[in-house]
């Protein structure tokens, strides 16, 4: 293990004892928040119960699509932009604008639209994420040097193998970027809007923990949620960075 | 004399800028033959259109005027079939190995099973590059990268291979240990090559004749002739007649050279 590792490790353990510490001696009371050790029992009960089984697995079912449709509609739209180059120009300024438009403030015209199903809250966990795939696309597709493009026309690849055989997997390491932001806008979408209205997921029963002062269920699920989040992350990221190694980058 | 494999006719080649105005002549009008078979340099001051006429022939950019043809039928920013193009900058595709790199443009070619895997194999073989096969690009050294994309070239079997200052970024004696390897090639596939290059004594060494090129737009100013035998490697240097001729192409390039820098041949720095 490296130092690095090893620092960080050794800080979030201090981190969580601190806590522990503070709910102990009662600084922080039980009622705002339970000691770690609790909640770290309450989730284990949680999951052995199966209790929350069919929330979590819809919370995570609904992410996984939303994060899914982000992603390869991402790349495709990437692609296709990238390929013309005045619809390019008009984009660029919208893409750059995106991230202050609260995408959560339609989910109530898409439940008009759609009804209160699955379909709202998949859609705005996509609009969350596709963005920031198609952006970080362009900006992969952006750096491939021109010199590989001319190696590719000399092996006469058709527009279509040129993107799949060099421009795409050039820019894989820089799609991965938007994939991480995927991830993490496809949990947000699915979870912010399970607690705005819904009729289940990790975010309604949160919420209606939070309404019953269930500490025992809101915090093991709130642990759950991040520890799900945190690992996708760390996955991709490992991904990225054996895949920047491998061209000496990293 | 052997028939053209490669002739020009009149090829000029203007880029307009688009948004910045203007328009850069970068190369002639210019007229060209290379012959079935032979090493064919380029020497020329830097921006002279070396690279332009490379594209040009290669049909990775068209003649604003004149007609460039290729075993009689004319390129016209198509790539013909039979042309390889060894580039000035490193393409290497950085994700594959070493092995995947060469083979690259043989995913689209209709082989016998097995035919592949053996070009690939000779390919490896002749550029040295044994023990590197499953490495990756950035784990190799310039030279080492430089050969794999000779080696990609090679597996095409190509009857007529562009090279572009293949040498750029070797040190010296690298260079002339790839040299004596694109010349053994040359023996080996009986390719035409076109070899652009900075360095007077590399031409003067490898080709059998040497275009020395104007200051842009490019035209050619003189082809000289080496007369060295087919069978040759780096020892003609020794040879009486590789200074006179290094001698003769630095004589037409020394005011070629002044005009690009910006100073008139012959005028001393601050001159009377
Ligand atoms: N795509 C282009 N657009 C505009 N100008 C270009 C382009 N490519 C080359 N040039 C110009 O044409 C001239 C010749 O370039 P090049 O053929 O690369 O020279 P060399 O290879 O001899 O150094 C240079 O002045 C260069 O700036
Ligand atoms: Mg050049």
């Amino acid at each position: 293990m490296n130092r690095a590792l090893v620092l960080r490790v050794l800080a979030l353990a201090a981190a969580v004892a601190v806590l522990e510490a503070l709910c102990r001696v009662g600084v922080i009371d039980r009622f705002t928040m339970q000691p770690p050790s609790r909640i770290a029992v309450d989730l284990w009960s949680i999951l052995a119960t199966g209790k929350f089984n069919a929330a979590i697995l819809k919370t995570l079912t609904n992410a996984g699509i939303a994060f899914a449709l982000a992603v390869s509609v991402g790349i495709a739209a990437g692609v296709a932009i990238h390929g013309l180059k005045a619809l390019r120009e008009g984009l660029d300024p919208l893409f750059a604008t995106y991230y202050a438009i609260p995408v959560l403030a339609f989910y109530p015209l898409l439940i008009i639209l759609f009804g209160l199903g699955d379909a709202p809250q998949i859609l705005i966990g996509f609009m969350l994420g596709v963005v920031a795939v198609i952006v970080n696309t362009l900006n992969g597709l952006d750096r491939v040097p021109r010199v590989l493009l001319k190696a590719a026309r000399i092996g006469r690849l058709t527009p279509v193998e040129v993107a799949t055989q060099v421009t795409l997997p050039y820019a894989v390491p820089y799609v991965l970027t938007g994939v991480k932001f995927a991830v993490s806008y496809a949990f947000i979408g699915i979870i912010g809007s399970e607690f705005v209205m819904s009729r289940g997921g990790m975010g309604f029963e949160i919420a209606f923990a939070y309404n019953n002062l269930d500490n025992a269920t809101m915090y093991p699920l709130i642990v759950l949620i991040l520890a799900v989040t945190i690992s996708a992350n760390l996955m991709i990221a490992r991904w990225e960075k054996a895949l920047l190694a491998r061209r000496g980058l990293a | 004399m052997s028939v053209a494999h490669v002739t020009l006719r009149g090829v000029t080649k203007v880029f307009s800028r688009p948004g910045k105005g203007g328009e850069v002549h970068a190369l002639g009008p210019l007229d060209l033959d290379l012959r079935s078979g032979e090493f064919f340099a380029v020497v020329g001051p830097s921006g002279c259109g070396k690279s332009t006429l490379l594209e040009l022939i290669a049909g990775l950019a068209t003649a604003s005027a004149g007609e460039v043809a290729f075993e009689g039928r004319p390129i016209a920013g198509e790539i013909p079939d039979g042309v390889g193009v060894v580039f000035q900058e490193d393409a290497c595709f950085p994700w594959l190995t070493v092995v995947d790199n060469i083979a690259f443009s043989l995913r689209k070619a209709r082989l016998a099973p097995g035919e592949r895997e053996s070009r690939v194999r000779d390919a490896v073989a002749m550029m040295g590059l044994g023990g590197f096969e499953r490495s990756y690009p950035a784990q190799l050294s310039g030279g080492m990268r430089q050969r794999v994309c000779i080696a990609r070239t090679l597996v095409m079997k190509p009857r007529l291979i562009l090279l572009d200052e293949p040498f750029g970024a070797l040190d010296q004696q690298t260079r002339l240990l790839m040299g004596e390897e694109v010349l053994r090639l040359w023996r080996q596939t009986g390719a035409t090559v076109f070899l652009i290059t900075h360095a007077l004594d590399e031409a003067t060494m490898l080709a059998d004749r040497i275009a020395v090129m104007s200051a842009r737009p490019g035209r050619i100013l003189e082809i000289v002739e080496t007369g060295w035998p087919r069978e040759r490697d780096s020892r003609v240097v020794e040879d009486a007649r590789f200074g006179a001729l290094t001698a003769r192409l630095w004589q037409v390039l020394r005011q070629e050279s002044m005009k690009s820098i910006g100073r008139p041949g012959g005028v001393p720095e601050g001159g009377a």
